[in-house]
């Protein structure tokens, strides 16, 4: 608790720039999905043979679920592309079908003497529906909103996944550092949000309910929505000056790499930078990037080879990356030279054991393996350049089969001694805190996995200083930094901002005489 | 002045209204009595063009009500229905001034025609012009059904089993009421009850409908001798 709170104030502005994007989201979307819900289910009521087939195509949207809804509108022009546009029409597509339900049950609801009254009064059918109609079904129909607005309040939560923005980013920062803390401070105020959103729409459909009084408290909500609203559209369509985009996967590592180009582009060239940081994968990287909703990220080459480029694996790194800055440049993006690391697989012992049987590289692990245990995650012992081919390139045998052990845990059970070999992420955090030796692999069974920034092309022409400045890193980010980084962040809980900041003015400090 | 000329309606293949003749001259009580189904609703809905008719014509002063526009027909005839339809989410002063507000009298006026009205009916203004309409007991909802329907002083008034809810004793009370009312407003009224008795309180002109058809349309006391089989249960009805 007392972790929570000092989290909270440690990110204060942070917390209450994520509160602000989450619930102009919600309100937005809640309010473009009135305007077009309502109309459908006046429709609907009225005219069941065309208002029939849009409410089932809404309820068929509604079982969508929401990251694959996400994933469908993502590659679509005009709605899609990373951020805050397609989780603004996922917001809406799914807050339709409950608008547009209440609206018509609600209006289908009128006593038939109450409407025969309007008629023979000679009301117009446009008066009877602004005077008579919309006012009896509001009750009815706010509740309906009240239901698309909680939804809403869940739903821009997985919107963070796409860089939406909203206090998803605290709850997949979590996820990623496997911290329960960072969760719950997106989790908390999400679930005090929906409830606060339900109960004050509660009441207002109940001001609704009591007689039409509610008629005021309707004006009042109506008028601060279509502020609310105006303002948040004012501010989203406000001509900035051009801010670059710096975007990264959702994984500790990328977050502080996501820092570091943030941070280096606003101390070496200048420019403001918007940072999209913890975007879903590789996949949502790469197609924010072309799009340009996004203008970099840094990638690894071996990921770029086989993931984006679809190639098969290469070994010698040299070759490697020639091949991918080649095809980066054919598709109107930019590789600039490594930073330095590579985040490739990792076959870690003890450094006790190392050092008492001298022992740096995989080719003299053999002779020790016998007698040895091994663990590796379920995922190293699938894949075609895992396990496997590292057996029969350097010729392992171990003293049992491997075990299947969760990546989280592996290290610590290294530690621990309850297993003598383990196969972890070279830039792991955690390598050095627990007194572990990565060793050499000097056959080069791993494919290379340096890591290296990708920009857009266009933007590098109008911006020559971005890469300069990222030029200044090249070769800099030792394995060792990326770890003692890593370990800062995931295992000290410092903040990834602080950890690139320190990184630098240390750079900063060597590189100027 | 309202004239049915040979009038049929039909509701699918069932003839609602066969052959249908009578004039209602100005300022005349005409009560259309009969059974459920017996076609009294729909007389009323043809008057002011809710409905039209299948054969013959419907005339409203003179024009047919095919060539009256249907929304300042229904302006100038005021409307009663025994479920009174009061608007639940509007309060009783709005609901009387609903008619001169959509016919776009100033707020004034609108004002004092209310006032003026819920005395009428009597029920004071200043009690209850701001109640709602579920505050008010059964009979009142019928008065200010009754005032919303004056409101426009309109030439016609079509009042559907405007009593029809209401416990005898409050029933004979209104009947005095719209007795009043109507000698100081003098209305064309049209009121359809399947009550013979509230029919020889009321009217000047009594049509009795069988079936769709107009059987018998008399002044009470020439009625009270009918020995026309559909009009003698009826009678039998209120000895």
């Amino acid at each position: 608790m007392s972790a929570l709170l000092a989290f909270w104030s440690s990110h204060n502005a942070e917390l209450w720039t994520l509160l602000g994007q989450h619930v102009a989201l919600v309100l937005v979307s809640t309010a473009v999905a009135v305007a077009i819900g309502v109309p459908i289910g006046i429709v609907a009521a009225r005219r069941p043979r065309i208002g029939a087939p849009l409410a089932a195509a809404a309820s068929v949207i509604q079982t969508v679920p929401s990251l694959a809804l996400f994933g469908f509108l993502l590659p679509l022009p005009l709605v899609g592309g990373v951020g805050a546009r397609t989780a603004l029409a996922a917001l809406i597509l799914y807050a339709l079908l409950p608008v547009i339900r209440t609206t018509s049950a609600g209006l289908r609801s009128i006593d038939a003497a109450i409407l025969e009254a309007a008629d023979a009064m000679g009301m117009t059918p446009r008066q009877r529906l602004a005077q008579v109609e919309l006012p009896l079904a509001m009750p009815s129909i706010i509740a309906g909103i009240r239901v698309s607005a909680v939804i809403g309040v869940g739903t821009v939560t997985i919107a963070a996944a796409i860089g939406a923005g909203g206090l998803g980013e605290y709850i997949y920062r979590g996820l990623s550092m496997v911290d329960a803390t960072v969760i719950l401070a997106g989790a908390v105020p999400v679930a005090a949000l929906a409830m606060l959103v339900d109960g004050g729409l509660l009441l207002v459909e109940r001001a609704f309910a009591r007689r039409g009084r509610g008629r005021r408290v309707v004006r009042v909500a109506a008028a601060a929505l279509v502020l609310a609203c105006a303002t948040g559209a004012l501010v989203a369509a406000w001509p900035r000056p051009e801010r670059i985009i710096v975007g990264s996967k959702n994984f500790t590592e990328q977050v502080i790499l996501g820092e570091l180009m943030a941070q280096a582009i606003e101390r070496y060239a200048g420019l403001p930078v918007d940072r999209r940081l913890n975007l879903g994968g590789t996949f949502i990287c790469d197609r924010a990037i072309q799009t340009g909703d996004i203008d970099l990220y840094v990638e690894y080459s071996g990921t770029a080879l086989t993931a984006v480029f679809k190639q098969p694996v290469q070994r010698d790194p040299r070759i490697v990356l020639d091949q991918v800055r080649q095809m980066y440049a054919d598709t109107g993006r930019s590789m600039l030279a490594p930073l330095g690391f590579s985040n490739t697989f990792a076959i870690l012992v003890r450094a006790s054991d190392a050092r008492a049987r001298g022992l740096s590289r995989l080719s003299e692990l053999a002779a020790h393996a016998p007698r040895w245990r091994a663990a590796f995650g379920y995922e190293f012992l699938e894949r075609p350049d895992g396990y496997s081919g590292l057996a029969a390139t350097y010729g392992l045998r171990f003293l049992e089969p491997p075990r299947v052990m969760d990546l989280t845990l592996i290290y610590r059970a290294l530690a621990e001694g309850q297993v003598d070999v383990v196969a972890g992420d070279a830039t792991a955090g955690l390598i050095e805190a627990l007194q572990l030796t990565m060793l050499e692999d000097d056959r080069q069974y791993f494919p290379p996995y340096d890591a290296v920034p990708v920009v857009h092309a266009a933007t590098l022409l109008r911006h020559p200083d971005i890469g300069r400045a990222i030029a200044r890193l090249s070769g800099r980010v030792s394995a060792a930094e990326m770890r003692r980084m890593n370990y800062a962040v995931d295992a000290l809980r410092q903040d990834p901002a602080a950890v690139v900041d320190a990184f630098l003015d240390e750079l900063d400090r060597g590189v100027e005489p | 002045m309202i004239e049915f000329e040979h009038v049929h309606f039909r509701r699918g293949l069932r003839e609602v209204l066969h052959d249908v003749t009578f004039t209602v001259h100005r300022g005349e009580t005409v009560v259309f009595v009969g059974r459920s189904g017996a076609g009294k609703s729909t007389v009323l809905k043809l008057i002011n063009r809710m409905i039209e008719p299948a054969e013959g014509s419907v005339r409203v002063d003179g024009r047919d009500t095919r060539v009256w526009d249907s929304t300042a027909l229904r302006r100038r005839t005021g409307y009663v229905i025994q479920e009174v339809g009061l608007f639940p989410h509007m309060t009783v002063a709005r609901n009387v001034g609903l008619v001169p507000v959509l016919s776009d009298w100033p707020a004034e006026r609108v004002h004092s025609r209310t006032v003026e009205l819920l005395d009428l009916v009597g029920l004071p203004a200043a009690e209850f012009a701001q109640r709602w309409p579920d505050e008010l007991s059964g009979g009142q909802r019928q008065r200010v059904g009754v005032a919303r329907a004056l409101a426009a002083d309109p030439p016609v008034v079509l009042m559907d089993e405007p009593f029809g809810s209401l416990d005898p004793i409050t029933r004979a009370e209104l009947h005095r009421e719209f007795r009043r009312i109507q000698d100081r407003v003098r209305k064309t009224v049209v009121l359809v009850t399947h009550d013979m008795r509230e029919a020889f309180a009321l009217a000047d002109r009594v049509g009795v409908l069988e079936a769709g058809i107009l059987v018998a349309y008399d002044e009470p006391s020439v009625l009270r001798q009918s020995a026309h089989p559909a009009v003698v249960p009826l009678l039998e009805s209120c000895q």
